[in-house]
């Protein structure tokens, strides 16, 4: 196993050059992708997914441990942070007085981001969730 | 009282960081029951003066699930129980756990226990009470499982939950009927509309209620999870499964008899049940040398009484039950904690293996010796009153006073016995050598019990004032109207008294020649071979039997197979519709093909093929990836840019993870034989058949979608965006993504077990599993080269 990690970060020099310029870029257009979502093509789903990705491409260019310093949290601290993130939104509405996940909007315009609202903070949660259900497995069956 | 009610949910919360305050977390604990004590006494005045006190809240308006509280006598009196106790019962806990590393969890728990148990005696809505119910059930389960590390302590938790949520599963049903036949889910309306009994679902409705009252209050034949539930720890005993919980059972029949008593149904089961219930628990708790299951039996046999009083429901059984309900709490819940304290000074609980300690524990003898003379029945202590009345009660029924009276005789002269046998055995004599040495006992562990067993002796004093405070507004709230309660110690020379003394004397023979009552009893006792408890382990195994079953027939762990069952029910099943019920009729859409669009199919249907008749793995998972891009290629000419951009994250991902599990897989080949092939192929183009056929049908439906126009219409204004399909995703349909994202974390830790948690036995197998895989790859990879020249 652990044979195979060196091989591959020994194997390509081109993969290696190449993550080193796509992975910030994959994770700048994951990121991308979760601002603008709620108005064009993208979202967090999708977003996470890339992200995910970049991670992979990564652990596949250098190791999984690499990848696992790079992304700094456990996996499954992500998934765990993104569903509380998730159901969090959906609580604020109660402090309104309104039902569970009932979208709250603030008055707010960000430059990117559009709207601020619990939708948004919602998606953010399906992106880290999203994000760390993909580097749980992926890491997992790299390591193995 | 919203705030009163859920104050302990928020507290357990808190639970874990306020333990770490050190030695006096439990006096810390112990003050938010002292809280809600004095703010239920604060009600004293209104609720003599007969006065309800309600508070609601809309809590689920679509269904019509009102947070509706309702304090009346009776549930003034449970709170007051259940608060009052409580405070006694955290000081303990504090003292008893002192090394317990996780303190501050038992105290969560038992925080979720208080709050859901105050939810359940003030609910006046029936949902609200049966969430509360089940969370009295849940919180008992993780209490009783506490020490998870034992097996015996998680047997015993599965059982009392597999039971009580059993019962409580009857319950609802039971109660969701009684609301249907009621008109109504308020406790209160249906107390004052009344017309449940005549009603033709009346029998149904009481016998579901009965089934969830009696799992809960461990009657015959359901009481076998009591004993067992008394690996917990033994604050949790005391509190649970004597004061407090198992008398929720008790709580439902009272305050449901103007609702569903009355009847001769009513007057059969309970007495009968009860009747049982009383004879079996007192003499099965004398059969024991453990002395909390002495007195977890005795317990049975208590609310077995209980039981069978509401049955009557008379004002003087009434009477009877909830002066027997209170002095019960108060010298069992003292009697558990002195069993407690016992364990945890000499390191048994074994009667015959103790002696001598009232040399060494004053304090703690001086409150066993007032428990057990209440639970004797003694003058001038609580638990006289109670019997007294038992006794006046059984007198006073018209053809069977003799039976019950009798029963009522012999069940209490081995109440006494045992409660002779609980004290003098562990306390008097000399001292024995126990497992550890008992030292001084600390204030924190003293005075629960001290002070619940003071309460039984004060109670008997101040008679006519608990009476007219306590008893009186329970009884009259259980009948539905005013009752006058006066309650003396000295009636004069009468029957009951003399029945009294009869029993006290009784008791002591059966102690002093008790050998002779185990021999003659051992003979009789068929339990250990026909009890319910044997029927529900036998039930227990033939369920895990059955699912192993059919585990092994669905869960067999061939892909193929499972693939193959899955298409052959959609086929089988949508196919007989389409073919029974559906009018092939309209007309299909003419088609302008574009030149870009009918070389996407093409690159499709070449890559598939392609599929079928590759020669290695690799080349395999590519053509697959081609199929994948190639969908997402129409998703993006027919303008879904998102399915397509998700399509295109999925295949990258999916084709980085076949090449990660292609290192693993043996050699590329062949096993399938030319008549499976076929099979597999006949499926497959059936299922292809069928999809194209539900394609075509659904583009040929004229009628236009009412979904499109509403989202578009909406998304805007009142999800403020514009991308639709990202509105329906986080907004509109928020909560199935939020279903989605939970089970691809449950996946995704799935996943993680797997491959993860194995013993290191079976991980060294797969070790050298790898390294040879790892060699079948090297050449798997020289001839997937080889397959792509």
């Amino acid at each position: 196993m652990k044979a195979t990690e060196k091989r591959h970060a020994a194997q390509s020099l081109i993969l290696l050059t190449a993550t080193r310029y796509l992975v910030p870029i994959l994770l700048l257009f994951s990121l991308f992708l979760l601002t603008r979502g709620h108005n064009e093509p993208g979202g967090g789903f999708v977003g996470g997914l890339v992200a995910g990705a970049a991670f992979a491409l990564y652990a596949l260019a250098h190791t999984v441990h690499q990848a696992r310093l790079l992304l700094r949290f456990p996996p499954r601290t992500l998934i765990g942070t993104g569903l509380l993130i998730a159901v969090g939104s959906g609580l604020v509405a109660l402090l309104f007085q309104r039902p569970f996940m009932t979208g709250i909007w603030s008055a707010v315009e960000l430059p990117i981001f559009g709207k601020l609202g619990t939708p948004g903070i919602f998606d953010i949660g399906v992106y880290i969730a999203v994000l760390g259900v993909i580097l749980q497995i992926i890491f997992e069956l790299m390591e193995e | 009282m919203l705030i009163a009610v859920l104050s302990g949910f928020g507290f357990s919360l808190a639970a874990i960081w306020i333990a770490r305050i050190g030695r006096l977390r439990g006096w810390l604990f112990a003050l938010l029951p002292l809280i809600l004590t004095l703010y239920f006494l604060s009600f004293t005045p209104a609720i003599i003066a007969g006065e309800v006190i309600t508070a609601s809240y809309t809590w689920v308006p679509s269904l019509d699930v009102q947070l509706a509280f309702n304090l009346d006598g009776l549930s003034w009196l449970f709170a007051l129980l259940v608060s009052s106790i409580g405070t006694f019962i955290f000081i303990y806990a504090g003292a008893y756990m002192a090394d317990e590393p996780l303190v501050g969890r038992f105290y969560a728990y038992i925080l979720i226990f208080m709050a859901s148990m105050l939810g359940l005696v003030l609910a006046d809505n029936l949902i609200t009470l049966f969430i509360f119910w089940e969370l009295t059930s849940f919180s008992s389960y993780l209490l009783i499982g506490f020490n998870h590390k034992d097996d015996a302590a998680r047997k015993a938790a599965l059982q009392a939950l597999l039971i009580t949520s059993g019962g409580g599963l009857a319950l609802m049903a039971g109660l969701i009927l009684l609301g249907l036949a009621g008109n109504s889910f308020e406790i209160s309306t249906l107390v004052a509309g009344g017309g449940v009994a005549e009603h033709p679902l009346y029998v149904p409705i009481l016998l579901l209620i009965l089934t969830g009252a009696f799992t809960k209050s461990a009657q015959v034949p359901f009481h076998f999870w009591l004993p067992g539930a008394m690996t917990a720890p033994s604050p949790v005993s005391a509190y649970l499964h004597s004061a407090t919980m198992v008398k929720a059972g008790i709580y439902l029949l009272a305050r449901l008899t103007p609702v569903l008593g009355g009847t001769d149904l009513w007057h059969l089961l309970l007495p009968a049940v009860g009747g049982l219930t009383m004879l079996v628990g007192a003499y099965l708790s004398l059969r024991q040398v453990d002395l909390k299951r002495i007195l977890a039996y005795s317990t049975i046999s208590s609310l077995g009484s209980l039981v069978f009083l509401l049955g009557l429901d008379t004002p003087l059984a009434a009477q009877a039950a909830i002066v027997y309900l209170v002095a019960h709490s108060m010298y069992k819940g003292a009697l558990f904690l002195i069993a407690g304290i016992i364990e945890h000074e000499t390191g048994t609980r074994d009667v015959t293996a103790l002696g001598g300690l009232a040399r060494i524990m004053p304090a703690v003898t001086l409150a066993a010796g007032f428990a057990s003379l209440s639970m004797a029945g003694i003058p001038p202590f609580f638990g006289f009153v109670s019997k007294e009345l038992l006794y006046e009660t059984t007198l006073g029924l018209q053809d069977t006073a003799v039976l019950f009276t009798t029963l009522a005789v012999i069940v209490n002269m081995i109440m006494v016995a045992a409660a002779v046998l609980v004290f003098v055995r562990p306390f008097t004599g000399a001292i024995v050598e126990t497992p550890q040495t008992p030292h001084a006992v600390p204030l924190g562990l003293w005075l629960g019990p001290l002070a619940l067993g003071t309460g039984g002796l004060a109670a008997g004093l101040l008679l006519s004032q608990v009476g007219s405070t306590f008893i009186a507004p329970a009884v009259s709230a259980i009948l539905a109207e005013p009752i006058e309660v006066n309650l003396a110690l000295w009636h004069g020379i009468n029957p009951m008294l003399i029945l009294s003394i009869v029993t006290v004397l009784g008791g002591l023979v059966v102690y002093r020649y008790r050998h002779v009552y185990e021999r003659i009893s051992s003979r009789l006792d068929t339990s250990e071979r026909w009890g319910p408890a044997q029927w529900y382990e036998r039930g227990l195994d033939a369920v895990l039997m059955l699912g192993q079953l059919q585990t092994r027939i669905l869960q067999h762990g061939y892909l193929r197979v499972y693939l193959l069952t899955i298409n052959l029910v959609v086929i089988s099943l949508v196919g007989i519709t389409l073919v029974t019920r559906y009018d092939f009729a309209g007309q299909l859409p003419s088609t302008d093909l574009h030149f870009h669009e009918a070389v996407t199919a093409v690159i499709i249907a070449v890559a598939m093929i392609y599929v079928l008749f590759a020669r290695s793995r690799l080349a395999a998972v590519v053509a697959l990836g081609v199929v994948g891009y190639g969908i997402a290629l129409i998703f993006v000419f027919f303008g879904a840019p998102d399915l397509a951009m998700t399509q295109f994250a999925i295949e990258t991902l999916t084709v980085i993870l076949m090449v990660l599990i292609l290192y693993r897989l043996p050699s590329f080949a062949n096993f399938s034989s030319r008549g499976q092939r076929t099979r597999d192929a006949v499926v497959a183009l059936s299922v292809g058949a069928l999809i194209t056929t539900l394609v075509l049908i659904s583009t040929t439906i004229v009628q236009p979608s009412l979904l499109t126009p509403f989202f578009a219409e909406n998304s805007v204004t009142e999800a403020q965006g514009r991308n639709i399909v990202n509105v329906i995703i986080v907004d509109f349909r928020g909560l199935d993504t939020m279903g989605e994202i939970t089970v691809l974390s449950i996946a995704a830790l799935g996943v993680y077990t797997l491959l993860r948690l194995r013993t290191p036995s079976q991980r060294k197998v797969d070790l050298t599993a790898a390294v040879e895989t790892g060699e079948i790859a090297e050449k798997g990879k020289s001839e997937e080269a080889e397959g792509v020249q």
